[in-house]
């Protein structure tokens, strides 16, 4: 095996280009833990450390840009106004000694359907900024989930951040584990509403052969939502529009029975989730709206 | 002597640490920071490490193993297979010697050693062993008893000459043990209520932190000296020996640094691999399993089907118990037969019933061997009766912990054996202890910032803010044989030495206990303390050098080889005054005349005068006792009617579990698990906690996460991961407070109680019994899952 060390990320692209399988490798929370059981024994490991800039972060005006390689313990502690969703996943991922190595590059690379940080992106709607020799593109993570580990980078290409829009509204992310801490996921959920466009976004994890929205869920509250009015009246949500839509939830998943739980129980959790989550969420918002509202 | 090899540790200043102080352990702080040399620390000047290739089966004949391109690989050393054995001594066992060295014609079960490999590197030696190819015939798996007992089932064992082999109803039986006490059917007319139950419990990992690992090091006399983790070095020397072909004496064996056992190192693994290959290839061989291998490469609690029926009359008193356990030992004896005896006759718990009808079986199938773990047998059948009590007190309308005090067993109760429990057995106020405590705040997780989910159901996943939530609270009690049982010689062995070293009285105590985390090396300082009256007190490495110790086991080492150092310091102790009488009694008379102590390092009267400075008195003399110490005498228990005076002595706990239950999704907080023990006397307070506390997690372990899976089409490992094989973490481990009592009992040193294994015992019932209490449902099978909560299995 040999290890490449590029210095810029200009020489990792190059080096990605020369040698496209290329295992990139940052936290190696993912990448050691295959290699020390030998799953995979790749010809060449990339190491991405050196590489500053994939450690940081940017805020933009509407967006933050974060790097690759920022560690989940960063996000929780640095952007959970921002990134509400991701920072809520990030504090469900393993230990605080795998927090402060891991990132989300990690997770999007791998592509596991168990991956703790996808239902969050998938809520936010962020974009995956992927790069190689030919250039930078943004992949929106709807279409970056292609198989089981499987994702829509080419060969040639190193994701260097995600991209993705600051809150605009509450987010919340739940994720059920046989253990109250350090625990893969036997399925996980994130919503997020987004009053600016007065859309609700969801995303599934473990449930499926990749992470998946729950588009049909997502179609039927935003129409309840928009012809009941809820986004202007802060109208409570009612129980059974609740229901229905974690019946929605529960429906766009595909799981297995696996060691970590049967299918039944997990379609039954995403349901519970979506449920709990879209309440606390409305919830949320109905109180940011009345307090806004005394202000004015 | 390799690096990070045992040293000798000296504990102590001048006159404190004696028993019943809570003297911290000298290993402690080294394990916190890591500096501690486990086994697998051990290094070598020009080692080699080993490898064991294991079958990818469970159940199929061997057609051909071959070796060759493993030979090939450069930097390989040697590649060993049944064939190159190099004695007809080719099995092993703790009781039945029925487990093969390296398979032979046949593997029994998923992950048994096929061929060993040794070679310069670790991954070298890896990929060898990748490279030996085995060609399989599969055979059909026996997974469970119908399978086992099923006409035509095929032999796991064939031509068996155990001496089980005679009494058992199917050669797929390892051992059976019946156990019949009044009658039964009689009882039976006299209930008012009867109570049928079936329980389901699940395999359960010891899971220590430190993996399987050894060091061996051939000698110039053709000897080998073996480094290693292990919980019982005498037993490890006498089934290693014979396999090498040599003498025991040309074995030398140290205890290497030992990372947990609760059990699982009470069976061979890596040793005979070891020294095999450190004697054929003229090298000191390493070898260290990592963690999936560890899953595979030594035994686990026995996973157990459990027929329950109690009766009860309407005013609460047990009428009869009939009981049926078949626990599933998988593919070798290992400790199978101990077990069956635990399970039966402790079946009934610690409860008088004079009509009982109880039957354990163990048996032989193709799962994983499983042998002893914390609890041995008496943990699958507290999970199973205690449910039971809560069922008969519910069925009559009684409150559970008043069913349990009304039949609860005091000192003079006779067991289901016969055996008259001659010592405290304070049943009903363990339960009074827990019961009388107070509550944990509800909704304890609310905070003026909203929900503390580490407080919730789920914790940090973030699952609920109190939706869904609904506490239980339940009760459970169970007792547990301290010391091995039917009418083995359970001895041990100190060798205790006195002598002056730098102007100080200093003892060595000399043991070959093997320290596993059960705190024996505090303990036998304090006992040197107390017994010899000076400061100064090292402990020698535990060896061979020494006599048997007997297994870090059955809660059974601070009364065993604690009472064999007390009576070793006792010799030591008559005759440093032998010495003083001899140099000093003529220059006062109360040398010949009064009762002498050993205090402060001096000889004084039983008034406190002192007579002389032990220094004096020893002068250049060295005091040095080796003794072998014996408890009373058990007996084995009648094979047809299980009576007989089987167990040393009887430990109690009880616990109270409070759990927050998301009826929703299944997830489980537990909030509190109190725990009453009755210790007999604490030698060490703070080490009598922290084992109650280490126990009580190990039974919440049972009760909502461990579990091995094996598939029942394939009898394959599905979990052998810390990934998916899940133990508690400190956020499911709730507070524990413990209650210690301490009610001598008189036939024990100091009167104390072996204490290491009860609390794991009635932890898993509370919990389960809180869990029926917070839902309203029945759950008869442990862990219990999401799944399970939800109806969703």
């Amino acid at each position: 095996m040999d290890f490449l060390r590029p210095a810029t990320w200009e020489e990792a692209l190059a080096a990605k280009a020369e040698h496209p399988t290329a295992v990139p490798i940052a936290g190696g929370t993912d990448v050691m833990v295959e290699i020390n059981f030998d799953h995979r024994r790749p010809e060449y490991l990339m190491d991405l450390n050196r590489i500053g800039e994939l450690h940081e972060w940017e805020t933009e005006d509407d967006s933050v840009r974060l790097g690759a390689s920022v560690p989940y313990s960063k996000i929780m502690e640095r952007l959970r106004t921002e990134l509400p969703g991701l920072a809520l996943a990030s504090h469900t991922v393993a230990s605080p000694q795998i927090r402060n190595r891991g990132g989300v590059g990690g997770n999007l690379g791998t592509a596991s359907p168990a991956g703790d940080a996808h239902p969050a992106l998938l809520a936010a709607g962020a974009e995956v900024e992927v790069a190689s020799v030919r250039g930078t593109r943004l992949i929106p993570i709807d279409d970056f989930y292609t198989g089981v580990k499987r994702n829509a980078l080419a060969p040639d290409e190193l994701i260097r951040a995600v991209r993705v829009k600051k809150a605009d509204g509450p987010q919340q992310y739940a994720k059920v584990g046989t253990r109250n801490a350090m625990v893969i996921a036997v399925c996980a959920f994130g919503l997020a509403l987004h009053p600016e466009t007065r859309t609700v976004r969801t995303g599934i994890g473990s449930a499926a052969p990749t992470p998946v929205r729950a588009r049909a869920a997502e179609e039927f509250l935003n129409a309840a939502l928009e012809e009941g009015g809820f986004w202007d009246n802060g109208r409570i949500i009612t129980p059974s529009l609740a229901r229905q839509f974690a019946e929605l939830c529960a429906a766009a998943c595909n799981p297995i029975d696996d060691v970590r739980g049967t299918a039944t129980y997990r379609r039954h959790a995403v349901g519970v989730l979506a449920r709990r989550t879209l309440t606390w969420t409305w919830e949320s918002y109905r109180g940011s709206a009345r307090t806004s509202k005394g202000a004015a | 002597m390799p690096n990070g090899a045992p040293t000798k540790i000296t504990q102590g200043s001048w006159t404190k640490g004696g028993i019943g102080e809570s003297t911290l352990r000298p290993d402690g702080t080294l394990k916190v920071t890591g500096e501690f040399a486990y086994s697998s620390d051990m290094w070598h000047e020009d080692m080699l490490w080993g490898q064991i290739l294991r079958s990818t089966v469970a159940h199929a004949e061997i057609v051909s193993i071959d070796t060759s391109e493993a030979l090939a690989t450069p930097g390989v050393y040697a590649v060993m297979t049944y064939d190159d054995l190099p004695t007809e001594v080719r099995t092993y066992g703790l009781e039945i010697q029925d487990t093969p060295v390296l398979a032979h014609g046949k593997v029994r079960h998923h992950g048994e050693p096929v061929a060993i490999v040794a070679a310069d590197h670790p991954e070298t030696a890896r990929r060898a062993a990748a490279k030996i190819k085995v060609e399989y015939r599969e055979l059909p798996v026996i997974t469970d008893e119908a399978s086992a007992t099923a006409p035509d089932a095929i032999l796991i064992h064939e031509n068996r000459t155990d001496h089980h082999c005679g009494h058992v109803p199917h050669p797929n039986i390892v051992h059976r043990q019946p156990i019949v006490r009044g009658d039964v059917a009689e009882a039976r007319r006299r209930a008012d209520v009867i109570v049928e139950g079936e329980y389901h419990f699940g395999m359960q990992d010891q899971a220590f932190l430190g993996p399987e690992s050894g060091l061996a090091v051939p000698a110039e006399d053709g000897g080998v000296d073996l480094y290693v983790a292990t919980q019982w070095l005498h037993a490890d020397l006498r089934q290693i020996a014979p396999v090498l072909g040599l003498p025991e004496d040309k074995v030398r064996m140290t205890l290497a640094g030992v990372g947990g056992a609760f059990g699982g190192r009470e069976d061979l693994s890596m040793q005979i691999h070891a020294c095999l290959l450190a004697l054929r290839t003229g090298k000191p061989v390493k070898i260290v399993y990592n963690r999936f291998e560890s899953f595979f490469g030594h035994v686990h609690r026995h996973p157990a089907k459990l027929y329950y029926e109690h009766g009860a009359t309407k005013d609460g008193k047990l009428t009869h118990v009939k009981c049926r356990i078949v626990l599933d030992g998988g593919a070798y004896a290992s400790s199978s037969p101990a077990v069956v005896g635990n399970a039966s006759s402790l079946g009934v718990g610690p409860y008088v019933v004079d009509d009982v009808d109880i039957e354990a079986i163990a048996l032989y199938t193709n799962n994983p061997p499983c042998g002893a773990m914390r609890g041995f047998g008496a943990v699958q059948a507290c999970f199973a009766y205690e449910a039971q009590m809560d069922k008969t007190a519910e069925k009559l309308g009684m409150d559970p912990v008043e069913f349990r005090r009304l039949n609860a067993m005091s000192q003079g109760a006779v067991m289901p054996t016969g055996q008259v429990v001659d010592s405290p057995a304070p049943v009903a106020e363990l339960l009074r202890r827990v019961k009388a405590r107070p509550m944990p705040p509800e909704r304890q997780w609310e905070s003026s910032e909203g929900a503390d989910v580490r407080q919730l159901p789920g914790g940090l996943s973030n699952t609920t803010h109190g939706e869904g939530v609904v506490r239980g609270v339940g009760y459970a009690v169970g007792i547990k044989n301290v010391g091995f049982s039917e009418g083995f010689d359970d001895y041990s062995t100190a060798k205790v030495r006195m002598e002056v070293v730098a102007g100080e009285a200093v003892a060595t105590v000399h043991t070959a206990m093997a320290e596993v985390g059960q705190g024996g090396i505090t303990v036998h300082a304090q006992i040197a303390r107390t017994e010899l009256g000076i400061g100064r007190v090292t402990i020698h490495p535990a060896d061979t050098q020494v006599g048997s110790a007997g297994s870090t086991s059955a809660s059974r080492q601070t009364y065993v080889t604690g009472g064999a150092v007390r009576h070793a310091c006792e010799l030591v102790r008559e005759q440093v005054l032998e010495i003083g009488r001899r140099r000093f009694g003529s220059y006062h008379p109360a040398w010949a005349t009064a009762e002498l102590l050993l205090e402060g390092g001096k000889v004084v009267t039983d008034g406190g005068e002192v007579l002389a400075d032990l220094v004096d008195v020893l002068g250049d003399e060295v005091v040095e006792i080796e003794r072998e110490w014996r408890h009373r005498p058990t007996e084995p228990f009648d094979l047809r009617t299980g009576q007989g005076n089987g167990h040393v002595q009887y430990s109690f706990a009880a616990h109270r579990a409070v759990v927050e239950v998301d009826t929703e999704l299944g997830l489980v907080k537990v909030v509190e698990l109190a725990c009453a023990q009755d210790v007999g006397k604490a030698l060490n307070p703070l080490s009598v906690v922290g084992q109650i506390q280490g126990g009580t997690t190990q039974g919440l372990g049972i009760a909502v996460m461990e579990e091995i899976v094996v598939d029942p089409r394939t009898a394959k490992v599905r979990n052998p991961s810390f990934t998916d094989y899940l133990i508690p973490t400190i956020l499911d481990t709730p507070t524990i407070p413990v209650d210690v009592l301490e009610l001598a009992d008189d036939h024990a040193p100091y009167g104390l109680r072996g204490i290491g294994e009860a609390p794991t015992l009635s932890s898993t019932p509370a919990v389960l019994a809180a869990i029926r209490n917070a839902t309203g449902l029945e759950l008869n099978r442990t862990p219990v899952r999401p799944e399970h909560l939800t109806g969703m299995a």
